[in-house]
């Protein structure tokens, strides 16, 4: 799997962007000694009934995480 | 008689179990790290007292910190705003080192209960709070705060009514997060220095509230 900074049980889930963070070099490829590009970083929010469905503590309650441009897709 | 000791051969003076000698080899990476190191003062890139210099001062940041913060917060206003805008910045205004560190700072208000977690690894605002507790560091915090947060907290000591959001910051990449913890009633007109005293390492993490005025 490697250096990934997206944790699994965020993938594939639908959030809201929070907030912009900047720019940062790629940590993926940074952990590896490789040319790192500047990646934009996001805020990203999830309810907890998006992350855990029905076995939610309290579905309305929140996580917010870091996620790298390249682990988001957009939806219209 | 508590003291008694006759038949516990295996408990120290203070009835505790003796702790086992750590008699085992280094490990691949620990040898690395004393070669690495050995070499950089063998070729003259730094010395066995700058090393010990950084290890102090790594060891004197401490909660004290985050709590000045706070409650530099709590009186001024306009600081307030700064923080939670920039909080890097507002530790710099402060005088604190925090080098390239990227700070936010998340308000706990009537409505919000923040509580931070790196569930990858141990993320923490070192700077500010010194340290991290073990317990921050160890799987079940790591992966139940952010499936159960409510329990966590409940086993910090923390109930919160149902109203209040809670929002759980995972720290996965390059932030690092200090709480605004909301400040105690009772404690009007009070100074920097006094309100700070209130101000726990837990209430900054999220995992508690600041004492309450005696």
């Amino acid at each position: 799997m490697g250096h990934v900074r997206a944790p699994a049980y965020l993938r594939g889930r639908i959030g809201t962007i929070e907030r912009p963070l900047g720019a940062f070099p790629d940590p993926e490829r940074l952990a590896y000694g490789q040319p790192a590009p500047a990646r934009a970083l996001y805020c990203v929010r999830f309810t907890m009934a998006e992350l855990w469905g029905d076995s939610a503590e309290s579905p309305s309650d929140t996580v917010d995480a870091e996620l790298y441009d390249t682990w988001l897709e957009r939806l219209d | 008689m508590p003291h008694d000791h006759h038949d516990h051969d295996h408990l120290s003076p203070s009835d505790h179990p003796y702790r086992s000698d750590d008699d085992v080899p280094l490990t691949y990476w620990q040898q690395m790290e004393i070669a690495l190191r050995e070499l950089l003062i063998e070729k003259g890139v730094t010395t066995p007292e700058e090393i010990a210099r950084q290890i102090d001062a790594m060891d004197a940041r401490s909660p004290a910190n985050g709590a000045a913060l706070v409650a530099r917060a709590w009186t001024d206003p306009a600081f307030k705003e700064r923080l939670l805008q920039d909080a890097s910045a507002a530790s710099r205004d402060m005088g604190f080192d925090i080098g390239p560190l990227r700070l936010i700072a998340v308000e706990n208000t009537a409505q919000v209960h923040n509580v931070i977690v790196c569930t990858l690894c141990s993320c923490y605002p070192r700077n500010l709070l010194g340290l991290p507790p073990d317990w921050y560091k160890s799987r079940a915090y790591r992966s139940r705060t952010v499936k159960e947060p409510r329990k966590v907290l409940f086993e910090f000591g923390l109930t919160l009514p149902d109203e209040t959001t809670v929002r759980v910051h995972d720290s996965t990449a390059d932030m690092r997060y200090i709480v605004l913890p909301a400040r105690p009633k009772g404690t009007d007109g009070w100074d920097r220095d006094r309100l700070a005293e209130l101000v726990t390492r837990d209430s900054m993490v999220g995992t508690g509230l600041p004492s309450t005025p005696a």
